[in-house]
C-alpha cells in the first residue's frame, strides 16, 4: 500500500480534474435531458471555446478569468444558433440524424481547427500559472484549486437556474413532456435552443478556468468528450447532481489509474467505469431510466 | 432477383477491371474505392438494416487488422489462418459489446457511445501491450507470394479485396430478400411491434452485429496486408468508424448499393480537392462532415434516396403526359 503522502496529493488533484469534468458533463447532461441527444459535438465546441480564451489572451492580453465575461456568452450565442439552424432542421423526426449531425458537426470544427491551427498544442503564460497553495500539507497549482472553486459556483448558478427561474421551468417541462410543454404555450424551438446554449456556455467557462492549468490543441476536445459521456452516464443521464458527483469519481479514478498504472494505461480506468455502469446499471447512479 | 443479377453483373464487370488498367495509381484508387465500399456495407448490415448506428466500427476493423499482423509477426502463423481468425475475432468483439447492450434493449445513443468506448479502450490497451508493437506499431515483413498472401500486382490484391466485398454485399442482398431480413428491418422500424409479431430482437440485432463486425474485421485484415504496417491510431482511431458512417449514409442507408455510390462520391470528392487545395491536414475530414450534415439536412436517405426520388418524378412525368395524351 503505498504512502498517504503520495496519494493524498493525486486525490486533490484528481478532485480539480473532476469539477472540471463534472462543467463539461453538466451542459453533456443537460442538453441529454432537454433534447434527448448525445452532443458529439461537445468535445469540438470544448476546443473551439479554449482557443477563444488562448486568442483572447495573447492577442489582447485579455486574463482567462476576466474571459469568463466574454467566451460564455459567445459560446452561447453560438449554441443557439447552431441548434436553431442546423440540429433541428437535421433531425425529420428521428434522433438518429441529430446524433449524425453533431458528430459531422464536431468533424467539420476540429479539422479546421486543425487546417488552420496546425496540430501545435499552445499554452498560455500567466502570473499564477506556477504559484500554488498549501492545503492539507500538499500543494496544488493555484489554477486548479480557482478551477475547482469556479466550477462548483457554475453548477450551483446552473442549478439554480434550471430550478428557480421561468426559464428552468420551461425546460424541465420540455425534458419531461414535450408535447404538454407545447400544449401549455412554450416557444419549445426557443427553450430547446436555450438550453442547447446554455450547454455550450458551460463549455466557455470550462474553457476559461481549464486553460491556466491546461493546454489547447485541436483534438483537445476528443480527451474530454468520451470522458464526459462516462460522467453522464455514471451519473444517469439528465441528472445534474449525478453529473457532478460522477464528474469528482472520474477525476479521482483517473488521478489514481495514472499514479498507478502510468499515464498512458491510467484513461483505462474511466473506460472500464463507463462499461461496467453500461452493462449493470445503465441507469446511472442517479438516473431513472433509460 | 433483378437486384441480384445487377450485383451478379456489376462484380463480374469489376473482376475484368485488372485487364484493362494498367497503371498502379489507378488500381490502387479503385482498391481504395472498392475497400471503403467494403467497411460501408460492413456498418450498413447493422446500421442500416438495423437501425443500429455504431460510431466505434474501428473496434472490429482494428481487431482483424491486429489479429492477422499479430499472428504473423509474433507467432509466423500463416495470413490465410490470419485472415479467417481475424474475421472470427472481430465477430467475437461485435458479439461480446452486443452481448453487453442489446440484452439491456440499450440503443441509439446509447449503443453509438458504447461502441466508441470499446474502440477507445482497444486503443489505449493496443497502444500499451507488448506484442502489438505498442505505439511503435507492428511492421509485416515483404513477401510476395500467394501463399503468403501478399501480392506483387495490385491485380492481386484488388482480386482478394472484391471477393470479400463481395460476400459483404451479397449478405447484405440476402437481408434484403429474406426472413431475417424482413425480421430485422422490422425490428429497425418498430421494435415493439416487432416483438409483438414474435421477433426476437435481441436474437436478430445479435446475428446482424456479428456479420457487420466480421465484415469489418475482414476489411482490416485487407488492410493490415495491404499496407503491411499497423498502429494503434490506424486500427482503432475515429477515422475507421468515421468512414464507415459516412459511406452508407451518403451513398443511401439500408440499400445495397448505398455503400458503393458512397464509396465512388466520397473518394471522388477527397480527390478532387486534393487536386484543387493539395494535402492540407484535414481538409479532406472537413469536407467528409460537410457532406455529413448537408446529406442528413436535404437528402436523409442519401444519393441513393436522391436516385430513387428523381426516378419516382420521371415515372410520375411519364404517367402524367400518359394521361394528358389519353
Amino acid at each position: 500500500m503505498p504512502d498517504l503522502a503520495i496519494v493524498l496529493p493525486s486525490v486533490l488533484n484528481g478532485l480539480t480534474t473532476g469539477a472540471l469534468y463534472a462543467l463539461v458533463a453538466l451542459g453533456l447532461t443537460l442538453i441529454y435531458g432537454v433534447l434527448h441527444i448525445i452532443n458529439f459535438a461537445h468535445g469540438a465546441l470544448l476546443m473551439l471555446a479554449l482557443y477563444a480564451v488562448f486568442f483572447l489572451n495573447v492577442s489582447f492580453g485579455v486574463d482567462p478569468y476576466l474571459a469568463l465575461f466574454i467566451v460564455p456568452p459567445l459560446m452561447f450565442a453560438l449554441g443557439y444558433g447552431l441548434q436553431r439552424l442546423v440540429i433541428t432542421k437535421a433531425s425529420h423526426g428521428r434522433d438518429e440524424n441529430i446524433l449524425l449531425v453533431t458528430l459531422g458537426l464536431s468533424i467539420i470544427i476540429e479539422n479546421l481547427a486543425l487546417m488552420v491551427f496546425k496540430s501545435d498544442t499552445r499554452i498560455i503564460d500567466t502570473p499564477y500559472s506556477f504559484e500554488v497553495f498549501e492545503i492539507f500539507g500538499t500543494f496544488l497549482p493555484q489554477p486548479k484549486v480557482y478551477a475547482f472553486i469556479g466550477a462548483i459556483v457554475t453548477a450551483a448558478a446552473f442549478w439554480l437556474v434550471i430550478s428557480k427561474t421561468d426559464l428552468g421551468r420551461a425546460i424541465r417541462a420540455l425534458a419531461k413532456e414535450p408535447k404538454g410543454a407545447r400544449l401549455v404555450g412554450i416557444n419549445v424551438n426557443h427553450v430547446f435552443a436555450m438550453s442547447y446554449g446554455l450547454g455550450i456556455a458551460c463549455l466557455g467557462v470550462a474553457a476559461c478556468l481549464l486553460l491556466p492549468s491546461y493546454y489547447v490543441s485541436p483534438h483537445v476536445g476528443q480527451g474530454f468528450v468520451l470522458v464526459a459521456f462516462t460522467i453522464v452516464v455514471l451519473g444517469g443521464m439528465g441528472s445534474f447532481v449525478g453529473a457532478l458527483i460522477g464528474g469528482l469519481i472520474i477525476g479521482v479514478v483517473e488521478a489514481l489509474g495514472g499514479l498507478f498504472l502510468g499515464e498512458s494505461l491510467g484513461q483505462i480506468g474511466i473506460f472500464l467505469i463507463f462499461i461496467v455502469v453500461l452493462i449493470f446499471r445503465p441507469t446511472g447512479l442517479l438516473g431513472h431510466k433509460v | 432477383m433483378k437486384q441480384l443479377v445487377l450485383l451478379l453483373v456489376l462484380f463480374a464487370a469489376l473482376a475484368l477491371v485488372p485487364a484493362f488498367v494498367g497503371s498502379d495509381f489507378w488500381m490502387n484508387l479503385i482498391i481504395m474505392v472498392i475497400y471503403a465500399a467494403l467497411l460501408g456495407q460492413a456498418w450498413n448490415i447493422l446500421g442500416g438494416y438495423g437501425g443500429q448506428f455504431s460510431f466505434g466500427h474501428a473496434a472490429f476493423f482494428g481487431t482483424g487488422a491486429y489479429t492477422i499482423a499479430v499472428l504473423q509477426v509474433q507467432y509466423g502463423i500463416n495470413p490465410w489462418v490470419g485472415l479467417v481468425a481475424g474475421g472470427l475475432l472481430a465477430a467475437a468483439v461485435a458479439g461480446f459489446i452486443g452481448f453487453a447492450t442489446f440484452r439491456y434493449g440499450l440503443k441509439g445513443s446509447y449503443f453509438a457511445l458504447i461502441t466508441l468506448a470499446f474502440a477507445e479502450v482497444l486503443r489505449i490497451l493496443s497502444n500499451s501491450v507488448p506484442f502489438t508493437g505498442a505505439g511503435v506499431g507492428l511492421l509485416i515483413d515483404l513477401d510476395p507470394s500467394a501463399a503468403n498472401l501478399q501480392f506483387a500486382t495490385k491485380a492481386g490484391y484488388f482480386w482478394l479485396l472484391l471477393t470479400i466485398t463481395f460476400a459483404a454485399f451479397l449478405t447484405a442482398w440476402w437481408l434484403g430478400n429474406s426472413r431475417f431480413g424482413a425480421q430485422l428491418m422490422a425490428v429497425r422500424d418498430n421494435e415493439d411491434a416487432a416483438r409483438a409479431l414474435g421477433v426476437d430482437p435481441f436474437r436478430v440485432k445479435m446475428s446482424a452485429f456479428l456479420m457487420s463486425g466480421m465484415f469489418s474485421g475482414l476489411a482490416g485484415t485487407f488492410y493490415a496486408q495491404y499496407f503491411l504496417y499497423l498502429d494503434p491510431s490506424i486500427a482503432y482511431g475515429s477515422a475507421v468508424s468515421v468512414e464507415s458512417l459516412l459511406v452508407p449514409i451518403v451513398g443511401g442507408l439500408g440499400t445495397l448499393f448505398g455503400p458503393l455510390f458512397g464509396a465512388v462520391a466520397l473518394h471522388t470528392l477527397s480527390e478532387v480537392t486534393r487536386e484543387l487545395i493539395g494535402d492540407l491536414p484535414g481538409a479532406s475530414l472537413v469536407l467528409y462532415g460537410v457532406l455529413l450534415v448537408l446529406v442528413i439536412l436535404f437528402s436523409p436517405r442519401g444519393l441513393a434516396g436522391l436516385v430513387t426520388a428523381l426516378g419516382l418524378r420521371r415515372a410520375a412525368a411519364r404517367a402524367g403526359k400518359k394521361e394528358t395524351r389519353a
